[in-house]
């Protein structure tokens, strides 16, 4: 009475190799991220050590550690974040809590969509001319950080505004009918409860930012400059830039340095991320319900 | 359980005079858009009593309260005409401010919607964002706390873990305490749609309950979908279809004996 027809027979073959497919992609994902991570690990571990990330480059940087490229990009990294995070919070909040449905609304939100899918170093260009000739930071370390926060800005925008949404609208309904005004719902309920998917967007600005090339070669990451940057409105060097100078532009620069460079920079990533995720993780505490 | 033997004599007309009604709508028109969501709608709401409003869905009663605290202007495109007055104000009139209507017109919801906050903080949080000052009268504030929660019979189940998270609460429960985040503030009229749709029935019974005993300190206006709620827990009672009231009278009068054969067919179930 219950057994399989051919159907059943063709419809479960279907279903197992679907399943296997589905299944083989997924794990195809991790490959690639294993093979960049072990090549780095093997080439590059050599080459590590605590003065190759306390000691300036030498010898035409042959030689020496990534010191001054290290704290660079930490330096433009958090100016971009100063930069754009505020304002890119701000905007989500006046799109998804303000703004009316009007075609201005949606043409902002197309803009949006459109600033993040221009390419890096089109960004680069717009750097040059607006903040480091026009607004005359010539090319200093806030001109290239203003070009990233204008770069991931739409990330940012995009990724607040979908946590704002995120929240659902019968607490805002709730504070209203209570009489509070949309500042009061957003300050006392909607950021408390968005502020997680927030920084999951700070984290991915982060990611994308420190490793952007184009935008700082022209606005503010220098080729070599073997000391430390003494305010916004000098050069510096950038280990993205760095990386890819003794990569191309530097000759007998022995093979595991560049390695280990990119370990570095890997590195520099995961550590921000994790601080972003510490952050997050000490908010939620403190929220006391 | 019963009310019928502690109704009072307000009836509809019974209030009128001296003191204004708590609500007044004047041929109120509203449009979503292109869709006339309320046509001349003009009912009075007598103070401290229970209003029922029943009607099929779509028929406009929801959209009738949510215009009383003036909520239902923030989905985009609404219009309205005609007039609406609440407690002898009219609530369009350019010089209303939004905030000091909602304090005197609570609303609570279909679906029980506590704040992602302490039960504490819940009830609070009318008080927290109408005064200046954060510090001091912690007495004060432990005062309303207690009064309000012990208003709606929950002070005893919640007093030993107020700082607990208030979506942890049962329905019943949660949709008491958002009975009785509008105490604090201290309103008039308590705006409730379909509160007990949510509910199992012992649930219903415990709101319904409720609301009975905060009838005469609060006038109460009740959107419901049921039936026998609508007949044992209402004073008097407004049946709409299609954006107007098409009869609006005593509780028992409109079910014992409906004046419009519509009324009749939706209250005996043969449509809605």
């Amino acid at each position: 009475m219950f057994q399989a027809t051919a159907l059943n027979r063709r419809n479960a073959r279907i279903e197992t190799g679907m399943r296997v497919a589905y299944l083989g992609m997924t794990l195809m994902l991790i490959v690639p991220v294993l093979l960049v991570l072990g090549v780095l690990i093997d080439k590059g571990a050599p080459a590590l050590s605590w003065e190759f990330l306390t000691e300036v480059p030498l010898k035409g940087m042959t030689e020496g550690g990534i010191f001054p490229a290290l704290m660079g990009t930490v330096a433009l990294v958090l100016v971009a974040l100063l930069a754009s995070v505020p304002v890119g919070v701000a905007a989500a909040i006046y799109l998804s809590e303000y703004a009316p449905n009007t075609w201005l609304t949606r043409l902002v939100n197309l803009a949006i969509i459109n600033l993040a899918g221009v390419p890096s170093i089109v960004h680069a260009l717009f750097g040059v001319g607006a903040f480091v000739m026009f607004f005359g930071f010539g090319t200093s370390i806030l001109a290239a950080s203003l070009t990233l926060a204008v770069m991931t800005l739409p990330v940012v925008i995009v990724s607040t505004r979908e946590s704002l949404r995120a929240v659902p609208q019968e607490f805002r309904e709730a504070c209203w009918t209570l009489g509070a005004t949309r500042w009061q719902t957003i300050w006392r309920i909607v950021l408390p409860n968005a502020i997680s998917g927030i920084l999951t967007g700070v984290i991915l600005e982060v990611s994308r930012t420190v490793g952007e090339t184009a935008p700082i070669m022209f606005t503010g990451a220098a080729f070599f400059l073997p000391f430390l940057p003494q305010s916004v409105f000098d050069q510096t060097m950038a280990m993205s830039l760095h990386l890819f100078v003794i990569s191309t532009q530097v000759p007998d620069v022995p093979e595991a340095l560049p390695y280990a460079v990119a370990l570095a920079l890997i590195a520099v990533v995961l550590v921000m991320n994790a601080a972003s995720i510490a952050f997050r993780v000490v908010l939620r505490r403190r929220k006391k319900w | 359980m019963t009310f019928g033997t502690s109704r009072r004599s307000t009836t509809c007309e019974g209030v009128l005079g001296e003191t204004p009604p708590a609500i007044r709508t004047v041929g109120l028109n509203l449009w979503y858009g292109d869709f006339q969501a309320l046509k001349d709608v003009e009912i009075e709401v007598p103070r401290g009593s229970i209003t029922g409003m029943i009607g099929p869905s779509g028929c406009g009663k929801s959209t009738l309260l949510r215009c009383v605290t003036r909520i239902v202007e923030r989905v985009g495109g609404v219009r309205t005409t005609g007039g609406l007055q609440v407690l002898g104000h009219d609530i369009y009139a350019p010089d209303v401010e939004l905030v000091q209507l909602r304090k005197r017109v609570g609303m609570v919801f279909q679906r029980p919607n506590p704040l992602p906050l302490s039960i504490r903080n819940n009830v609070l949080f009318g008080h927290a964002i109408h005064t200046t000052s954060v510090r001091g009268a912690k007495a004060e504030r432990q005062q309303l706390l207690e009064s309000a929660l012990r208003e709606v019979m929950l002070w005893d189940k919640v007093k030993d873990r107020l700082d607990a998270r208030a979506i942890d609460l049962s329905l019943e429960e949660q949709q008491k305490l958002c009975i009785a985040r509008l105490l604090p503030v201290k309103p008039s009229i308590l705006l409730m749609d379909e509160p007990c749709s949510a509910l199992d029935p012992d649930g219903t019974a415990a709101i319904e309950q409720l609301i009975w005993s905060l009838r005469g300190e609060y006038t109460i206006l009740i959107v419901t979908h049921n039936m026998a709620q609508a007949r044992r827990a209402t004073e008097q009672c407004a049946f709409m279809l299609g954006g107007t009231v098409v009869e609006y009278s005593k509780t028992e009068t409109m079910f014992a004996s409906p004046a419009a054969k519509r009324t009749a067919d939706y209250i005996e179930g043969r449509y809605g």
